[in-house]
């Protein structure tokens, strides 16, 4: 055949997809971002940037007001709250950002591994994900409380293995949905292992899902945490945490001093909206780019 | 030229929830080395499958009968290495290019992968292989191709990054799976000049699969014609629409419509086309056959030698040379 071979270039701006990306997270995205970064700063660098002692009482000070340098007051206790605040914002975060990552590497496993393999191994590891549904993540906090202590540890791991069939279910459906895609097969059939082809293949295919989900979950285990803390399971006072200060904030707001109660609960409403409406961001991008 | 690919008498059955169901039955080709030979017929008659069959590509608990010798080795017995090294043989194209590659890996990754994991080969050298192969397909500026992501090519570009892909394994028979079906005319033509272009440098043998017998006409040598999961008819490409022996084949060359006369309506085959397995006993194609005689539809008709060609028609003797005949209205 003697025909001229014509050149359809497809001439596409070069990186364009993540410029796209970054414009199209608008005010909202652009708040959230600076509300995450201000949170992980200070989950790094609290206690080196709190003006005073957050454990140090004075009762004397005791659910004082707003006052000179002290500008949240103080505690019940006589505590600064700002450098409470400051220094909180790691256990409560960390903690959080552990779940998240936890139970997303679970869920993500889970979701592959029966995705991958179908049939039997399918069917006994989902009714093992039907149980475990079964079983809220308070309640088994409260019995990780129970075998191994209170402390922020034992309510973390507990709430990531609680978290993690819901991240299985979720992403499951997407890997199965990936799985059947003909790409796969073709590289199935060229003799690539199955490790190589979950890894390499099936996983970023369904990242921006994963994406979606650890941010979502980072949002819950957030305010659970502060729920566990705030039953005195998670973390033990007097260490500071958010969800520790609502806690002990109680008793002040009682006596009708809302202050240390009510600046724990609005910096974990920031982060917690910041980190879902980023996520939710991110996601939207993603699918306009890739799809 | 010897037999590259002789595919004798399969049969495949799969395996189907309402139960077994036969796709093809007693299917019957031979391609020689070099040898390009095309496969048409009506969606549903098997021409996939075939070419599935020859590729070890067959969904899973499907059945099958007869044999399949690619070089003198029975393809359907191979497993293991040996199977893997008989699909480094046989390339397969197929039709929509974008469903075969990961959409969020670089065209680099995609063409290098199996040279680099399967086969060990340094991934600089891969890169130049893969960069070569792009050009010999046409392709500009390979380096920024490469690096480039599926959504970034057309349609054609990237089945041509596929034909490039298939090629890299060295094969020596093509399988042409409605490779251009998917492309608008243009882009359609030059695949096929590429494609015909690349068998006639390598001596690769080819079979290709299309609804376009015109298409088969200008680039097969031999072109065979399925109809319900049989091959009605082998014939030299040009006989076939000068000369077809089956009523079948002589049927599809007439609802051609003809770009030098108009016409009110395009001649059809009456009827609709039947699968392997609801097919009547006797001459498969007896139903919808203007030529038929009682006789036809006793007893399964085996291939015939004629003229060069091979056909399941009793009556193609005495047909030859008439079935073009006053079918235009």
């Amino acid at each position: 055949m003697s025909i001229e071979i014509l050149d359809p270039v497809a001439e596409v701006e070069e990186s364009a997809p993540s410029r796209r990306r970054l414009r199209k997270l608008g005010w909202v995205g652009w708040v959230s971002i600076a509300v995450i970064v201000v949170a992980l700063l200070l989950a790094l660098f609290g206690p080196l940037l709190a003006p005073f002692d957050p454990n140090s009482s004075d009762l004397s000070f005791s659910n004082v007001g707003p006052y000179g340098s002290h500008l949240l007051g103080f505690d019940g206790q006589g505590r600064d709250v700002l450098s409470r605040l400051m220094v909180g914002a790691r256990t409560t975060i960390f903690g959080a950002a552990f779940v998240a990552i936890v139970s997303i590497t679970i869920g993500s496993f889970l979701a592959i591994v029966t995705a991958w393999f179908g049939g039997k191994i399918d069917a006994g590891v989902s009714v093992g994900i039907d149980v475990l549904f079964a079983f809220p993540g308070i309640l088994l906090a409260v019995l990780a409380a129970a075998v191994f202590g209170p402390s922020l540890f034992s309510a973390a791991l507990a709430l990531s293995l609680a978290y993690s069939p819901y991240v299985a279910r979720v992403l499951r459906g997407a890997a199965l949905k990936e799985r059947a895609m003909t790409y796969i097969a073709a590289l199935e059939v060229q003799g690539f292992g199955a490790w190589r082809l979950c890894v390499r293949h099936l996983l970023p295919n369904i990242s921006s899902l994963i994406v979606a989900q650890g941010t979502i979950l980072f949002g819950f285990a957030m305010v659970d945490l502060a729920a566990i803390s705030f039953l005195g399971l998670g973390v033990q006072t007097p260490q500071a945490d958010w969800g520790v200060m609502v806690s002990d904030g109680k008793s002040s707001l009682l006596q009708g001093y809302p202050l240390v109660s009510i600046s724990a609960v609005l910096c974990i409403v920031a982060v917690v909206a910041a980190v879902s409406f980023l996520g939710d961001r991110l996601d939207a991008s993603s699918k306009d780019v890739n799809r | 030229m010897s037999a590259l690919l002789e595919v004798a008498d399969l049969t495949v059955t799969l395996k189907m929830d309402a139960g077994p169901r036969e796709v093809i039955t007693g299917t019957s080709l031979t391609i020689a080395e070099g040898e390009a030979m095309g496969l048409v017929g009506e969606s549903g008659s098997g021409k996939s499958m075939t070419a599935k069959a020859i590729a070890r590509l067959l969904p899973k608990g499907a059945t099958t009968e007869g044999s399949v010798l690619f070089d003198g080795t029975d393809v359907l017995a191979l497993e293991g290495d040996a199977l893997l090294k008989h699909r480094a043989q046989v390339a397969v194209v197929f039709q929509d290019p974008r469903a075969h590659i990961n959409p969020v890996r670089r065209i680099d990754d995609f063409m290098t992968e199996s040279l680099r994991i399967l086969d060990d080969v340094p991934k600089d050298k891969a890169r130049a292989k893969a960069a070569d192969a792009l050009e010999e397909v046409g392709i500009d500026d390979p380096a920024k191709r490469l690096r480039q992501f599926p959504h970034e090519l057309s349609g054609g570009m990237l089945q041509r990054v596929m034909i490039a892909t298939a090629l890299l394994s060295e094969p020596r028979l093509l399988l042409a799976d409605e490779c251009t079906t998917a492309l608008d005319v243009t882009t359609q033509a030059e695949v096929m000049a590429i494609l015909d272009d690349l068998r006639r440098d390598r001596g690769l043998s080819m079979l290709f699969i299309t609804h376009d017998l015109e298409l088969a006409g200008a680039v097969c040598d031999r072109t065979c014609v399925m109809y319900a999961g049989q091959v009605v008819e082998t014939r030299t490409a040009h006989l076939l629409h000068a000369d077809p022996l089956h009523p079948y084949s002589a049927a599809l060359v007439q609802a051609r419509p003809d770009i030098t006369s108009t016409s009110e309506r395009l001649v059809a085959i009456p009827g609709r086309p039947v699968s392997a397995f609801e097919a009547p006993s006797g001459c498969r194609f007896a139903p919808r056959c203007p030529h038929v005689q009682d006789a036809c539809r006793d007893g399964e008709q085996v291939l015939l030698d004629l003229d060069g060609g091979r056909v399941r028609c009793r009556r193609a003797e005495d047909l030859r040379g008439t079935l073009l005949d006053g079918a235009h209205v």
